[in-house]
């Protein structure tokens, strides 16, 4: 009797020391993160950067308006009008200098191009130029925009992808832009989210991809019946189409997506493309919300093969919101940062860090998870991510946005959107069985996250010590060098908010060097080209972008982070054209310019 | 009439078939969850990954040998912990991993450490889940999604549960829950104005079918007579709708975890029901 008391007593003490571990896990993590935090005071000195919000100063006074669609959705309308506010960086005017393009979703509400002056403020041209007043009722609003040079005159173009018409503009030697969407052949309607330019056939003339989020046939505004929601939280594929435009000349595009093997229907919220096998063609990353992330291989500029299942990252359906790419662990290969939905106790599907496997690449590239023992997993409800490297340490970081639908405060929609959300497919995909959001959040006032990157596997959360503390509902995140000082700044544009500025400050310490390319037989915009730099036994490669995060796109100029290094070793250039270029023993802590060499 | 009566005609021999899907086939509930969780993540991704799960299983074996052999001086037949650890593989969602250990552990450390007059009143793996989403939100969240985007996966899982069920003698168990569940998300639909739709669309999604075929089925932790195992399915139902009325996400197995142990505590104590002790 007294042996078996003892063992009782004993059990459930083992049971108390179970239950006991999270508590005591927690208050470790918070303690351990408490003791290392510091404040934006110490930043510069402990994380090598820190960030100061300053967009108004900067003369930057921009406010995202969303959209209103049909009645037949009021009920729920800030959940479903809850994306359209993106950003872009773009030179359009060629003077050096990085501009913003950054979008916005009322019916009737202007877009903004915010010149830099280069004297650290921004002015609005965006009317002056034609491409402020492109969200007019009947025509759709605005969910992002991504430049281009598609007719190779050296002047950055712009697609604006909308629900409803996508439009593309020309740009006339940075000074006004034409709307040429008729003669390029643009479909008349696309509830489209995502768009990339990319040249997949290396025939010097940038493509374009369109990732189709709401079917076609939909019209927001004009719904013919409220069916028109997933069938499925995680395995829906009743979404837009995809379209890939193959740039003809002359200013034409023929959609070529059926023919080269891209068919899905699944609903897309972002694009990346890159060379992810070392093959020389830029492959196709897309992020899908309500089911599982597809990666399309490209084969010789030939066709796409769709390879998520046997890659490893068609499995575990998620709400994917993103795709980034970046080398993250100075090995010369991409890791892809698909952001996804946490909530506490509801829905913790963690965002995806895809890193390619060791000793698998070319066709066998196989790709693990490694968000969570990383440190990159809980972001909450993420949406926009991008690397760079924010201290110039010579390590990817990796700045990540997030917030749904931020109304009241202390009272929450997630009871009801987890009901349906969980339901039958006749029953999630009618918006009517939607209950109202009544002026509820959805994950909203979510804080940011700021990763730094150890360069040895893990990644450190800084974001509220190094002055990151705003709780906007973050749509899109766009890196650029905006004062030519060889440091990023983070601009960041938020639904519903305003777009906010992040200027950095980087310890002087830590060494930089920057590359601005220009490619001739290539593609003007050098889309597509690598650059791989060595120093100090290490390396790291990065790609100009055609478009990359959540409805954003980076600077095409290349900025590489390169810690306490007295000179690099080389820098190897890859130009979509399958040119190779090497520099050797480049100057330090300045932007060069480099053009494809004849 | 009784078996015993002399005149009585002894009991037809049952088939192999009728053996296998019978009330004393351990191996029944067992053999059906491992053929959801099969099934569900080669055709849907159902699970975080396989890994994690036989994490949970793993833990729970282990466990269930190592207490019972320290508990009972013997191994337990592991058919009780097998589920217990693949309803964790399944029904915990976490990008981590211990957060699959530790459940198990909890689930079947609970079996043996929460005992009164000798029985575990919480169905283990309830009591862990409960525990888990309670203590460690930031990192779980109970399974939410559905079995792809058709109806028929639902059906033949409905189809495939209940007839288990009734070949086990649990059918009743369930019936009378998913009945209660109808009627009252009707009520709930009268109460919240919200589409009666959305107040049963939860029911359709994989995680209520563990529930209702598995977890308030578990012979260990349920009351003696058929009439008293509805009657606390029914008022499973109704602590679900009050936890409803009050937003909380997993109501169901909070209601379970509220509702089972009260009941064998009232039926311990001399409910009408009461039957003999079982271990």
């Amino acid at each position: 009797m007294q042996r078996n008391t003892f063992r009782q007593i004993s059990l459930i003490v083992f049971l108390a020391a179970q239950l006991a571990f999270p508590v005591v896990y927690k208050r470790m993590e918070a303690r351990t993160k408490a003791a290392t935090a510091g404040d934006p005071s110490t930043a510069l000195a402990r994380y090598g950067f820190r960030f100061q919000e300053s967009a108004k100063a900067a003369g930057i006074d921009f406010m995202h308006t969303s959209a209103t669609f049909d009645p037949k959705l009021q009920h729920i309308m800030p959940q479903v009008a809850s994306m359209g506010a993106a950003v872009s960086i773009v030179d359009f005017d060629r003077d050096g200098w990085p501009d913003i393009y950054v979008t916005n979703s009322g019916e009737g509400s202007h877009n903004a191009l915010y010149r830099n002056l280069g004297d650290g403020t921004f002015r609005d041209v965006a009317t002056e130029v034609g491409l402020a007043d492109v969200n007019q009722p009947g025509t759709g609003v605005s969910t992002g925009a991504v430049w281009g040079d598609y007719d190779n005159d050296g002047y950055e173009d712009v697609l604006i992808y909308k629900w409803g018409k996508p439009e593309l503009f020309h740009n006339d030697g940075g000074k006004h832009f034409t709307r040429v969407t008729e003669l390029a052949g643009l479909p008349k309607w696309v509830n489209a989210n995502t768009a990339v330019w990319l040249d997949y056939d290396h025939d010097g003339k940038l493509d374009l991809f369109l990732g189709g989020y709401y079917p076609e046939d939909v019209d927001l505004w004009h719904l013919k019946n409220t069916k028109m929601m997933p069938e499925s939280f995680e395995y829906a594929q009743n979404g837009g189409r995809k379209y890939l435009f193959h740039n003809i000349g002359g200013g034409r595009f023929e959609e070529v997506s059926e023919r080269l093997g891209i068919g899905s229907r699944r609903w897309a919220l972002a694009a990346v493309a890159a060379d992810l096998r070392g093959t020389g063609y830029p492959d196709l990353f897309v992020a899908n919300d309500y089911g599982v992330s597809e990666v399309y291989f490209n084969e010789g500029g030939k066709r796409f093969r769709e390879a998520g299942k046997e890659t490893g990252i068609g499995a575990a359906p998620k709400s994917g919101m993103n795709a980034a790419v970046g080398d993250v662990l100075n090995q010369g290969r991409f890791g892809i940062y698909v952001s996804n939905i946490s909530e506490e106790g509801v829905l913790v599907q963690g965002n995806n860090l895809w890193m390619p496997r060791a000793g698998a690449s070319g066709a066998n590239i196989r790709y693990d998870n490694l968000a969570t023992a990383m440190g990159v997993d809980l972001g909450g409800w993420s949406f926009g991510a991008q690397f760079g490297d924010l201290n110039n340490d010579g390590f990817l970081d990796l700045y990540a946005v997030n917030g749904n639908v931020s109304l009241d405060r202390n009272r929450s929609y997630w009871y009801d959107y987890s009901k349906v959300a969980g339901g039958n497919q006749a029953i999630i995909s009618d918006a009517a069985n939607w209950p109202p959001l009544d002026g509820r959040s959805l994950s909203g006032y979510q804080q940011k996250r700021v990763w730094i990157n150890d360069g040895a596997g893990q990644f450190k959360e800084v974001a509220q010590f190094v002055g990151v503390t705003d709780v906007y509902d973050g749509r899109s995140i766009a890196l650029a060098d905006f004062e030519n000082r060889g440091v990023l700044d983070a601009v960041v544009a938020n639904e519903r908010g305003p777009l906010l500025l992040y200027r950095n400050t980087v310890s002087p310490d830590n060494r930089w060097i920057e590359f601005e390319m220009e490619g001739r037989e290539s593609n003007r915009s050098a889309i597509g080209a690598q650059v791989r730099v060595t120093w100090n036994g290490q390396q790291q490669v990065q790609e100009v972008s055609g478009g990359s995060g959540f409805c954003a796109q980076n600077q095409r100029r290349l900025h590489f982070g390169l810690g306490k290094a007295s000179a690099v070793d080389r820098v190897e250039i890859r130009w979509p054209s399958g040119k190779t270029q090497t520099l050797a023993a480049p100057e330090l802590n300045r932007i060069h310019k480099v053009v494809e060499p004849s | 009439m009784s078996a015993g009566l002399a005149t009585a005609a002894p009991p037809k021999p049952r088939s192999a078939l009728g053996r296998f899907f019978s009330a004393e086939n351990r191996y029944l509930s067992p053999l059906f969850i491992t053929l959801i969780l099969l099934v569900g993540n080669l055709s849907f991704g159902l699970l975080e990954s396989f890994s994690r799960t036989l994490l949970a299983i793993g833990t729970a074996l282990v466990l269930e040998i190592v207490l019972g052999r320290w508990f009972w001086g013997k191994i337990p037949n592991l058919a009780s912990g097998y589920i217990t650890g693949i309803s964790v593989g399944i029904l915990l969602r976490s990008p981590e991993y211990w957060p699959y250990a530790l459940c198990s552990a909890i689930a079947i450390t609970s079996k043996y450490a929460i005992r009164v007059h000798g029985r575990h009143i919480w169905n283990p793996s309830n009591f862990s889940i409960c525990a888990m989403l309670l203590l460690a939100p930031e990192f779980v969240a109970a399974l939410s999604i559905q079995w792809g985007n058709t109806v028929w996966p639902m059906v033949v899982i409905w189809v495939l549960g209940a007839f288990i069920v009734y070949r086990v003698q649990r059918f009743h168990i369930t019936a009378t829950y998913v009945a209660s569940f109808v009627v009252l998300a009707l009520l709930r639909t009268l109460i919240t104005g919200h589409p009666f739709l959305a107040e049963v669309a939860p029911i359709t999604g994989p995680m209520y079918q563990l529930f209702i075929f598995f977890m308030i089925t578990d012979p260990k932790t349920t009351v003696g007579p058929k009439w008293a195992q509805s009657l606390v399915a029914g008022l499973v139902a109704v602590a679900e709708l009050i936890l409803r009325l009050a937003h909380v996400v997993n109501a169901p197995f909070f209601a379970l975890t509220i509702v089972g142990p009260a009941a064998m505590l009232v039926e311990m104590r001399g409910a009408p029901w009461q039957t003999k002790t079982r271990r």
